[in-house]
């Protein structure tokens, strides 16, 4: 499970998509960090991700890990958002037999983890079919 | 000057359980329940959707059709039943996830079905008194009913969201009245999983009295006749009840249907009688009035009386529409998987 | 640098040990290698082991081996790269000894996956994944190389039959292997209809949960030679890359970017290329990872990885036969452990030591070792001298 602080501090972009993108090379970068790796530049602009795109691929993960065992089986996908970059969240609100690379998702907040029944809830992101 | 609101947005999970299958499950009967109450379906929340998820994505529609910057709300209350947390606001979350933070106040509210109304009539309050120049007010629930009780072919999941301002409105406020007494008829104790009531107590003294006597009291107070209004939206409990209201009031069924939800998604509890005026909102033209009364047990109504603007027609399409989303794919759940997502089963630890 | 040789290597049966613990399978495996080298003292130790902590509750490994080695006070390090922790510890013990620090390192590696259940080793293989962008999600190893199949399947036209064919071919060097944690022999038709795992990855397309080490004594060659009078395993190349370790983030998702980096300088260095291999000991955590991998050392064009297998290119009895251990899928993947057994597996190769499944004529041998989706690579290649 994941940790109080751990997860705190990535809300701006587990809520919000919130990225960097390098000032001198305009590479994107989600989460942001402190060297782009394309042009060693350090200075960023804050920006934000589109919240559309396509799946590259993606996967039904059957045999699911510590705390997601009841979602099982659910898909997870790497999408590729319209003129940005790529991330890996789950695709929900499907028929996960029916998925296929090129669907068009959007964006969704949904919960990703909790810790029991008892414990903290972890929201962020999730994609579904775009209507 | 004119107080109303400036945005709306509204949330319906896809997923669905039909009455027949409950009823299946406890040998009940299920045209009880779809000719009595005029139930046929009810939207389920996905295990990964609770208040503040479904929340979040209301308001976000409702800052779309707003066209304002997050960051000049001045409040966010949310009401609700079903809130995640007992003790932690579902309303920091949403005020992060919309980029609304830090500047603002924040409160979640519980008054049964009723919590989502008070949100909207606090962030109104707000806003007309100058405190602020923009606050949102939502209703929200994924209400619970007991295996086999009534209240599970009715109980359902739904949020709206309504931005409140001074200006660019969409609807003006033209008048507000509540109408508040004790009445015992459902209630849910501390550490209690679902809620109890008070059987055929919640109709006549409870949501009957309340939801007539705040109609009545409002127009009174207004001035105006139910023939002054194109639509109305009662709290909808199921399909009953708001028909049998608005009868006894004078409104006609045409008055009513945009706004009559709960035969298609069931009682979204907080959400109910906010999500049937985001449905109108989709449809309503520009000098169109609308009221709007909500019913919470316990018990109190808050009544409102809205008046459409010319902005409605730039907005509606920016967001999606409440009837659209209802029927868009829907997916049908068996018992089984409705039980899981509800946490209804126990699972060995 | 010095020229450093191979002088023992040793690992045990692999599988589900439930009866010895991580220390005791890893002092099993020292012990073999340290007699075998007939060496009566090692100058410093080296341990790739990827998760003491998650699946035995145990880090502080370095003092701790070197200890129940009886070897203690040397240098005992522990080094950490995913799956490739075994590579990365053999590569770290060839830096000692090439470099003059050392002269004689123990090389080992070590994973006891067993004593935690199917979702906290799932969970635990999971953190060579970016846990914050990737793991936060859920997704597994299986569901990563899942969706780099995918990729590869629709963009080159790799079948599922091919991929199974990984399976079918590793397992039958497999059942030539006394070690092998799944010796049994399985058709394509049984890797197809296996259980699903991760779409398009079913169960006989994984390498399994594994407890297991193995160790290998490095010297310089130089010192070797004095000592007998050979042949001997020439360590001719050493060689590590990385890439993004999220794989969204990868330029491609259907190329092991860090194995071509770390191929390529091996290559170099020993002034060979892919077409002098005599065989080697490829990364099959799952099936279409063999496929990437042969693509990626040049063995294969890109693209062609699962038609070659299907050839029977790499097979024990091909041109450049592929993992005659079993590879991970069916020799096991005890990952810390991996790496290191991959050297096993070339040096008694390369010794003619390997009775049914000997490679013929064994002169130049590769080992490759992968972390997570390939953000890490360990390459080193090894000839007979
Ligand atoms: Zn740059």
């Amino acid at each position: 499970m994941i940790g109080l602080a751990r997860h705190w501090r990535e809300i701006p972009q587990r809520y919000r998509y919130e990225a960097a993108r390098c000032d001198k090379c305009s590479a994107v970068y989600f989460p942001p960090r402190l060297v782009c790796s394309k042009c060693r530049g350090r200075e960023f602009t804050k920006t934000v991700l589109p919240q559309t795109g396509k799946v590259e691929t993606f996967t039904v993960i059957r045999v699911a890990p510590t705390g997601f065992t009841d979602e099982a089986p659910y898909a997870v996908a790497v999408v590729k958002l319209d003129d940005s970059i790529r991330v890996m969240a789950q695709v929900v609100d499907c028929e996960v037999e029916k998925l296929a690379i090129g669907d068009r998702v959007r964006l969704e907040f949904r919960k990703v983890q909790q810790d029991g029944e008892a414990g903290a809830i972890c929201y962020g992101y999730k994609f579904v079919p775009e209507a | 000057m004119e107080v109303g609101i400036v945005g709306y947005g509204a949330y319906v999970p896809r997923h669905r359980i039909k009455v027949e299958e409950i009823a299946q499950v406890w040998g009940a009967d299920a045209p009880t329940y779809k000719k009595g109450l005029r139930l046929e379906e009810k939207s389920v929340p996905s295990p990964d959707q609770d208040v503040i998820t479904m929340s979040v994505e209301a308001s976000r529609r409702a800052l779309r059709r707003a066209g304002v910057d997050p960051f000049e709300l001045g409040a966010i209350y949310i009401g609700s039943e079903s809130h995640p947390y007992a003790v932690k606001p579902s309303g920091t979350v949403v005020a992060e996830a919309i980029g609304a933070t830090p500047n603002l106040h924040c409160a979640d509210l519980e008054f049964a079905c009723k919590a989502g109304s008070e949100g909207m009539f606090i962030a109104l309050s707000l806003v007309k008194a100058g405190e602020m120049k923009l606050a949102l007010g939502i209703g929200a629930d994924t209400s619970q009913g007991a295996p086999g009780d009534a209240l599970e072919y009715s109980a359902s999941a739904g949020a709206a969201a309504f931005i409140m301002g001074r200006e660019r409105l969409v609807a003006a406020c033209e008048h507000t009245f509540s109408f508040t007494t004790d009445t015992p008829d459902f209630w849910r104790r501390e550490y209690q999983h679902y809620p109890r009531h008070g059987g055929r107590f919640t109709g006549e003294p409870a949501y009957f009295k309340h939801t007539l006597s705040c109609a009545r009291e409002l127009m009174k107070r207004a001035g105006l006749e139910p023939g002054d209004f194109k639509f109305a939206v009662f709290h909808q409990p199921n399909g009953k009840f708001p028909l049998t209201a608005s009868e006894e009031l004078g409104f006609t069924r045409e008055q009513v249907q945009q706004g009559l939800l709960s035969p298609s998604i069931g009682n979204t509890y907080s959400g109910a009688s906010p999500l049937g005026l985001t449905a109108i909102l989709d449809v309503a033209k520009p000098g169109d009035r609308i009221l709007m009364v909500s019913y919470g047990s316990g018990s109190g109504s808050d009544g409102f009386v809205w008046r459409v603007t010319e902005r409605i027609e730039e907005v509606r399409s920016l967001a999606p529409q409440t009837w659209a989303q209802i029927k868009d794919r829907p997916v049908y759940v068996n018992y089984g998987t409705y039980a899981k997502f509800r946490g209804k089963i126990l699972k060995a630890s | 640098m010095r020229e450093v040789a191979v002088i023992g290597v040793g690992m045990n049966k692999w599988g589900e040990l439930w009866e010895k613990s991580h220390r005791t399978i890893w002092t099993e495996a020292a012990l073999k290698a340290i007699d075998e080298a007939k060496v009566d003292r090692v100058d410093a130790m080296v341990v790739g082991c990827m998760s003491g902590g998650l699946f035995v509750g145990q880090e502080h490994l370095g003092a701790l081996l070197a200890e129940q080695l009886g070897m203690g006070p040397i240098p005992g390090t522990r080094v950490e790269s995913a799956c490739a922790s075994g590579g990365l510890a053999f590569r770290q013990a060839y830096l000692a000894v090439a470099s003059g620090m050392h002269d004689i390192v123990l090389a080992t590696g070590v994973e006891k996956m067993t004593d935690v259940d199917g979702g906290a080793a799932t969970f635990a293989l999971s953190t060579a994944a970016d846990q914050e962008y990737e793991g936060f999600h859920g997704v597994t190893f299986p569901g990563l190389y899942a969706m780099m199949a995918r990729v590869h399947m629709q963009r080159y036209g790799t079948t599922r039959e091919q991929l199974a064919q990984v399976a079918v071919k590793n397992h039958a060097h497999g059942s030539l292997n006394p070690n092998a944690q799944f010796p049994m022999k399985v058709t394509a038709q049984q890797v197809m209809s296996s259980a699903m795992v991760a779409d398009p990855m079913r169960l006989l397309d994984c390498s399994p949960v594994t407890d297991g080490a193995a160790a290998a004594v490095l010297v310089p060659l130089e010192w070797a030679r004095k000592r007998s009078s050979g042949p001997f395993i020439r360590v001719a190349a050493s060689a590590h890359a990385t890439d993004t370790i999220a794989l969204h983030d990868r330029e491609d998702m259907a190329f092991l970017g860090s194995t071509a980096k770390a191929a390529e300088q091996a290559y170099k260095q020993a002034h060979i290329g892919p077409s002098d291999l005599s065989f080697c000991e490829a990364h099959d955590c799952f099936t279409i990872s063999e496929v990437m991998v042969i693509e990626a050392l040049g063995i294969a064009e890109r693209g062609q990885g699962g038609k070659l297998t299907a050839s029977g290119y790499t097979a024990l009895d091909g041109k450049i036969p592929v993992n005659p251990s079993g590879g991970l899928k069916s020799k096991g993947h005890p990952v810390g452990a991996t790496g290191v057994a991959q050297v096993f597996e070339v040096v008694e190769q390369l010794r003619g030591a390997c009775g049914a499944r000997q490679v013929k004529n064994a002169r130049w041998a590769l080992t490759q070792n992968m972390g997570g989706t390939g953000a890490s690579t360990v390459i080193h290649l090894f000839e007979r001298v």
